[in-house]
This record gives structure tokens, sequence and C-alpha cells, in this order.
């Protein structure tokens, strides 16, 4: 329990939590992306720099910025009152507190109070590759099919209606 | 007596180093680390900026001269104290921050753009053993941290609440994002070159020479070509002209840092500089050797001369291209990325494994640069609407 995880599991609750709690969306978007800045730290900590930085690349760099032109697009970042906070705030707050009994017991049960003396697994990223080329190549291919799939489907959904259609419509 | 000059010029080669060495000797055991780390930080805060304040008035005097008008040439002797101006105007600007603006968001938006900008250095070599952090990820983190720019552009064009920042900010992270993808595609040719994600490999494999040519990846096919497609989706990234639509100054105003006034604005100014000259010290990195002299009986010149003497010719190529190309609409950009860069760095790659597998000489040299000027040839003939071989007709204006 180094002070320096202390700090970055500190930044990456207090950032999640927010994200929870904070009335204007687009407060919670920058909090969660605070969260995952954090997480990231955590991964370059325990030495896997390759997950760390595309942490970054891509929570940072694309699933908050997806979430920002979800909320600039539609209006949903006017902040609403609603009175639904107050009666689900007990049963949400039980159910966290038995999710976190159930983990950490699986968590205090699992591990041994000696250190486990294995070589620490290298994150390289020559590693990662190779296996991704050599063990898991299908994984990769049917994530490629995945995102040809996402791709395609986008493309169609924001395509423009074909001319017949609106002429069609006119008459 | 030769082997003493070199014995001198290897010595104010590293001398920055040797200094750096020196004073770490004064410095007692358990401060060492921090003391190593603040000295290495410290130039680079001080030199980058320092350029960017050069790079104020080069561009304003060199964009006069091509516009054949004088450029600032009231502050000092040809206006070379106008930096100066400039600042002292910015800090004293009141500090305007409209009523119904996100007030945190407001303030941290230029702060989080600054220190991304800032992050980027950290992995660039600056000369020969002159980088902050080794990382054995190093480009990785370059791109990992030139993408936290977008999100401060999304908080900029948000948190001011005025309709023309809200647009700027939707067309510049558009823009932004969809150059990010040729940027990192082609610098992954480098990358496959290599064999290495850390910048300090790949410039000690470009310094070495055949003859008295140097290794440079820009002198290969495939290195051409990653090399314009990296330039052009940098100059995209920082949205310099003729990518400005953002921040398009005869359209809207500033797109989204329009709110900002005084220092807050002299700091996006400053991040995008920096941001600009980051992405071009990264495309030094990868294509043009770094820190290395471009021929073998040059490398009596210290190694930071010539990787700052190749910054500012990039510099001065984006001063250039400004004063000469009109802006491109946005659906021109896009399209450009989309359907012509993405695919023409895809090809690139396909093409720098073909010339990695061939055996060196001239087939692999034909070969590869066959592909890729055809594929750039039908790249660009397929984006003009099906007018394949066509004779071109201009109409004149009535």
């Amino acid at each position: 329990m180094t002070i320096s995880f202390l700090l970055l599991a500190a930044i990456t609750i207090i950032g999640t939590a927010a994200a929870m709690t904070l009335k204007n969306l687009v407060h919670c978007v920058l909090a969660l992306t605070l969260g995952l800045v954090g997480l990231a730290a955590l991964y370059l900590e325990l030495g896997a720099q390759f997950v760390g930085f595309t942490q970054i690349l891509v929570y940072v760099g694309a699933v908050a910025i997806l979430a920002a032109f979800a909320i600039m697009m539609t209006r949903s970042a006017i902040p609403t009152l609603s009175n639904a906070e107050s009666s689900f705030r007990a049963s949400g707050s039980l159910i966290a507190v038995l999710v976190f009994a159930v983990l950490a017991w699986a968590v205090y049960t699992g591990t041994s109070k000696q250190a486990i003396l294995l070589a620490p697994p290298e994150g390289s990223v020559a590693q990662v590759g190779s296996a991704l080329m050599h063990h898991f190549v299908l994984p990769l291919e049917v994530i490629g099919l995945l995102l040809t799939a996402a791709l395609v489907g986008a493309a169609i959904v924001a395509m423009d209606e074909p001319r017949a259609k609106q002429t069609r419509g006119r008459q | 007596m030769s082997g003493s000059l070199l014995a001198y010029a290897n010595d104010v080669d590293q001398i920055f180093v040797l200094a750096k060495h020196w004073l770490l000797g004064y410095v007692p055991g358990p401060l060492e680390p921090i003391t190593s780390a603040i000295l290495s930080v410290v130039p680079v805060m001080l030199a980058f900026p320092l350029l960017f304040a050069i790079t104020t008035v080069l561009e304003r005097k060199g964009l006069g001269r091509m516009q054949n008008r004088y450029g600032p040439n009231r502050t000092g002797w040809f206006g070379i104290l106008q930096p100066m101006a400039d600042g002292v105007k910015s800090l004293t600007k009141e500090d305007i921050v409209p009523r119904t603006a996100d007030q945190l968001v407001h303030y941290l938006a230029p702060v989080v753009m600054v220190i991304a900008s800032f992050l980027a250095y950290a992995v660039l070599p600056i000369g020969r053993n002159m980088v902050i952090a080794n990382l054995n990820a190093g480009v990785l983190f370059f791109f990992a941290i030139g993408s936290m720019v977008e999100l401060s552009v999304f908080m900029a064009g948000w948190s001011s609440h005025s309709k023309y920042s809200l647009l700027g900010a939707m067309r510049a992270i558009a823009q932004m994002i969809s150059y990010e993808m040729p940027l990192v595609l082609s610098s992954v040719v480098v990358i496959m070159a290599a064999g290495s994600l850390s910048t300090v490999t790949i410039v000690n494999l470009q310094a070495g020479y055949t003859g008295i040519w140097p290794h440079w990846y820009l002198f290969t096919p495939w290195g051409i070509v990653g090399f314009v497609i990296f330039m052009i989706a940098a100059t995209a990234e920082s949205n310099r002209c003729p990518f400005d639509m953002p921040e398009g100054e005869s359209e809207i105003i500033a797109g989204y840092f329009i709110e900002y006034s005084g220092f807050k604005f002299a700091l996006f100014f400053l991040a995008e500089y920096l941001g600009m000259f980051a992405t071009s010290a990264m495309a030094i990195t990868l294509f043009l050797g770094g820190w290395a002299a471009p021929f073998s009986f040059l490398t009596w010149i210290p190694s930071y001369i010539w990787f700052f003497a190749k910054l500012l010719t990039i510099i001065f190529m984006f001063i250039w291209v400004r004063g000469t190309l009109p802006r491109l609409r946005m659906d021109q950009l896009m399209n450009f990325a989309w359907k012509f860069m993405l695919p023409l760095s895809l090809i690139n790659i396909v093409g720098a494994g073909v010339w990695h597998f061939m055996p060196a000489g001239f087939v692999r040299w034909g070969a590869v640069s066959l592909l890729l000027i055809l594929s750039c040839v039908l790249l660009s003939r397929g984006l003009r609407r099906n007018k394949w071989f066509h004779v071109r007709t201009y109409r004149y204006a009535t």
C-alpha cells in the first residue's frame, strides 16, 4: 500500500463517484474521464505500459469524446430535477454495500498472506503483439469483423435518404 | 590533432548532459531523482515557449512578406520584440468570463490543453542522450497524450455556452479525430521498420551512414509517403491553415475559444503552437533521423543544433503553406481524411511490409514506388466523382 497507489486509488474512486452523483451531465463526463485516467495510471504502476497508454488513447481520446458528442448533439445537458433521486438512494446504497462485501470477501480469501514469488509477467508490446498474432488470432479476427460491422452500420444510419424516395414523397 | 578536435566536438555535443551530471554531483543522495527530473524538464519548458515566441514573430513577418506587406516592424529592430509586446498585452487584458458560462470547466480548459501539450515533449529526443523519459512505448505515449487535447477542446467549446464556440468545438473535434487515424497509421510504418516503440531506439537506428548518405526513413518510398501523410495530418491536428476551419477568423471568429480573453487566450495559442512543435518534432524523430546530421561529414555539428535546424525548417514549411493555400471546407476536409489519407496510409503499411521482405536493391524501390504511386493516383482520381481521365476545363465567372 504505497502512497502512489493510495493517491491513484483515491483519484479513481473520487472521479467515478462524482460521475454518478453530479447533476450536470457534462461534469459527469469529465469526472468519468478523471476516473479513467486514474485507472490508466494504475495500469502504468503495475508495469503494463501498453495497456496503460492504450487506455488513455481509447477511453479518454475516443469514448469520453463520444459521450461528449452525444451530450452536445442532444439537449440532455440541461439539468433536470427529479424526485426519483431520494427513493433510489437507499436501495442503491444497499446493493452497493452488498456487492462490495462480496468482492472484498473474494479478494480476501483469494490472496495469501505470504508473497508469491513468480516472475513478473512482462506486458511489453512485442509480447502482446506476438500473443495476438499466434495464440489469440481468432479473437483478433472476430473483433475486426465486429468493428467492420459497426462501421458499416454507423455509415448506414448516418447516410442521407436516397433521392428517389424524396421525390416520391414530394409528389 | 583531429582526435582531440573530435573529442572537443563530442564535448560540445554533450554539454547539457555533462552540465546536468556536474550539477547533480552537488546534490545529496535522496534528492537526486527529483533534482534530475527538474534539471531535465526545466530547459525544455524554457526552450519551447521561447521558440513559440520566436515563431510568432517569424510567422507574422513571413506571412507579411508573402502577402507583399511588412509584418510587425515597430517594436524593436525588425519587430523582434513583438512577442514581448504581445505578452504584456495578454497579461494586462481584462479576463472576461460570460455570466452563463460553466465557471470551473471554463477555467480548466486552457490548463488541460497546456498540460497535454507540454507532456508530449517527455519522449522526444532533442539530442544525443538528451531525452526526458526513455519510455519503452514512447510513440504510444505521444499519441495518447495528443488525444487529451480533444478533450480540452470540448471543455472549452461547451463551457462557454455560446453557439459559435459549440459549433467550433464540434468541427474541431471531428477534424482532430478524423486526422488522428492517418497520423497514427503513418507512424506505424516507422514502428514496423524499427521494431520498437521507443523514440530513442528509432533515432539511434537512423543515425548510421552508408558512405555519406544517412539511414533516415525519409529516404525510402514508404518513408516519403508516410512523411507527407504525417505532415498533412499534423497540420490538421494543430488546426493550421489549410485546415483551420474550426478557428477560421473570417467565419466563426475564433471557434471554440471565442469567449476567452487575455491570458487564457494566450494559453490556448501557446498550447496550439506547442502541439504543432511537438508533432513536428515527432515527425523529425520518426522520419528525418532526429538529431542525426544529414551527411556523415557534418556530424561535428552538435546534435541539438541539427534537431532545432530541422524543426525550424518544418516551421518554415508550415508558415509557407499557411500563406499559400486557401482554407478547406468542412466536407472537403472530412472527405480528404477518410477517403484519401486513410486508405493511402493503409496501403503504405502494405508497401512497407513488401519492402521488408524483398531483398535490398533497385527492384524493391521500383516495386514499392509503383504500388504507392499507383494507389495515390487511383485514389485521387476516384475522389473526383468518376471523372477518371478527363480533360480539365476551366469555367470563368461571368
